[in-house]
């Protein structure tokens, strides 16, 4: 019996480790298929921001030849507007991150552990809202931002409220709204709850308060979390663009996804410079992403199991 | 005593509301004050001119005739969750699960996927614009000579195309993540069964990955059906209205045509919002129910 069987259990063996390996070899073609497809666009980019501006059809498409520096030269020195629109989306980012990370981890904390009425009906608003699209805020939180809900503001008595910010064309009326954050709140109030109380009773009971716990004890301890929250603040903030697109009006006060697009339209036969700003605007959040890759990771790990 | 802890439980509450105040204020300005004001202004007419004039279902109707609405917006932003949505979803599952079999390069791999998505959107359609250009670099490789985005029949499938590109990378990590939560054990055990690569694909990974799946559908679903930043971009809608989505539509009559038409583009928005709503729970109901009771 066994000396019938094995040459067969053999062959068997010999045939699942042959598929085995050709369906690693198959997964393996695929994801450096993809891998190629993922940076061809940006390497192509790279190499025509080396080209002249006559060359931006030009073959060799995979090396920047002839090469030149000229298109980064003009966008650095020429064209003043640039490095506004730089310093403009640095500008709005970092305000942006900063309070949006300290906002959310200060309702999160509140969610989390403190006892306060109507606690569950606004934290299941806040569950709402992050299933309602942005679309159907937007005229209103234009109109709020910009002239007023109401021309002139709201009467009240001899008292003449206004509706509205007067922000258009501000990079304040860019930063307001998104000073905090449903899914941010969300995220940190579900990670103080997972998180040991002991370290901040120690701290309640050597008689420092809920603020003074807060910024000495708990913020140094979510650390991870936080900066995690801020990658992710950052990353959409410096890629906003429609919410930038309605509120910036004036070429000086374009960040640069609105500048770049502007660029276009005005300046439609200088590809290569806008190629050129194109890298400008990657480089940061590429370097950011390399150094930080792992919260990256964690981040979009956080995003999949809010509903998991 | 008593008076001393209900004054304890108000500092308590005091303090909650101090902690959560500045979300609070953002909130129910830019949320639910805004909302709420949409609503008004969708049974309105309102140019910014003139304050709002009540005119009830009248802005809804006109929206129900209008003919860019009825041939184009409304049957290009279904077309585009109806072609992006799967796609985006299944290929990045595919990438996922071929990134789970541990193949060498994982990491690099990993971080090369999501190059696209750190790339802004106006920056990848800048890009896209002058790859697909006439003599762009597409042409130039696959010796076509379309002019991709000025060609009515081709324009929008450049645009899905990108944009199943530069999200499958971000899917695929969510994915991924739910991957390797699913324990081992399940899979050695459909082995000893006897159960080949695909149908461990379809009959544990699938399953065991449902609340991913139905939280990568809703994120695809809400997001594409608000497509704007590479429509605006790349074509403004055009060429002949081909790539005219409902948010563009709203956009453009709220804020760029030459008659501001806001009540109007309200009543659109609340439209949009009930439609991505109803999506939401009809998906829902899909994804929780096609299971054969397998275990979640």
């Amino acid at each position: 019996m066994a000396v019938t069987t094995t040459p067969s259990q053999a062959q068997v063996y010999e045939r699942t480790v042959f598929f085995d390996r050709l369906r690693k070899y198959l997964f393996f073609a695929m994801l450096a298929f993809w891998a190629v497809l993922s940076v061809a666009p940006l390497y192509f980019t790279l190499v025509f921001s080396f080209k002249p501006v006559a060359n931006i059809y030009t073959p060799p498409i995979w090396a920047p030849i002839p090469f030149t520096l000229d298109n980064y030269l003009t966008i650095l020195g020429t064209f003043e507007l640039f490095p506004r629109w730089v310093w403009n989306s640095v500008f709005i980012s970092v305000i942006v991150t900063i309070f949006r990370v300290l906002f959310c981890a200060m309702a999160g904390y509140a969610f989390a552990r403190i006892e306060f009425p109507l606690k569950s009906f606004w934290f299941n608003l806040l569950l709402i809202s992050m299933m309602m699209p942005g679309v159907v805020t937007l005229i209103p939180s234009f109109l709020i931002i910009g002239p007023g809900l109401i021309r002139g503001g709201l009467e009240l008595g001899e008292w003449r409220i206004p509706t509205g910010f007067g922000l258009i064309d501000s990079p304040w009326g860019v930063i307001l709204p998104g000073v905090a954050d449903a899914f941010g709140v969300f995220m940190m109030t579900q990670f103080y709850k997972s998180f040991p109380k002991e370290l901040e009773e120690a701290a309640m009971m050597d008689g420092s308060g809920r603020w003074g716990t807060f910024f000495r004890i708990v913020l140094p301890i979510s650390q991870t979390q936080l900066i995690t929250l801020a990658l992710l603040t950052f990353q959409g903030a410096w890629n906003n663009f429609m919410w930038p697109l309605l509120v910036l009006r004036s070429p000086e006060q374009f960040t640069l996804p609105i500048g770049l697009q502007w660029f276009r339209g005005e300046y439609y036969t200088l590809y290569s410079i806008i190629l050129s700003g194109s890298i400008f605007n990657t480089l940061p959040i590429l370097i950011i992403f390399f150094v930080f890759q792992q919260y990256f990771v964690r981040s979009i790990a956080a995003t999949g199991s809010k509903e998991g | 005593m008593r008076t001393k802890s209900d004054r304890r439980k108000l500092f308590e509450a005091l303090n909650g509301y101090l902690f959560i105040s500045p979300w609070l204020i953002i909130f129910i300005i830019f949320s639910l004050i805004s909302l709420g004001y949409a609503v008004y202004l969708s049974f309105t007419e309102y140019n910014l001119l003139r304050p709002p004039r009540w005119w009830g279902l009248e802005g809804y109707q006109r929206v129900l005739e209008d003919e860019l609405f009825l041939a184009k917006a409304l049957p290009n932003t279904f077309k585009y969750v109806l072609i992006v949505v799967p796609i985006q979803t299944f290929l990045s599952l595919v990438l996922a699960f071929a990134m789970d079999q541990n193949l060498r390069f994982q990491r690099f791999f990993r971080t090369i996927f999501y190059l696209p998505s750190v790339t802004s959107s106006v920056v990848i359609s800048l890009i896209f614009i002058w790859i697909f250009a006439p003599q762009g670099i597409f042409n130039q490789i696959t010796g076509l000579t379309v002019n991709w985005l000025d060609d009515p029949r081709t324009a929008f499938y450049v645009i899905m195309g990108m944009n199943i590109f530069t999200t499958s990378g971000t899917l695929m990590l969510i994915f991924l993540a739910g991957l390797q939560d699913i324990p081992l054990a399940v899979y050695e055990a459909a082995e000893i069964d006897g159960a080949n690569g695909l149908q461990k694909f379809f009959y544990i990974t699938v399953p065991m990955l449902r609340p991913v799946i139905f939280f990568v559908v809703t994120v695809g679903v809400i997001g594409c059906f608000q497509v704007f930043d590479q429509i605006y971009v790349m074509t403004a809608g055009g060429p002949l209205d081909s790539t005219t989505t409902i948010t563009y539509l709203i956009y453009k009559w709220a804020f760029r045509d030459t008659r501001i038409q806001m009540g109007q583009a309200s009543a659109l928005a609340v439209i949009l919002t009930l439609i991505i709503l109803m999506v939401t729970l009809l998906q829902r109901r899909v994804i929780e129910g096609s299971g054969s009771g397998a275990e979640r």
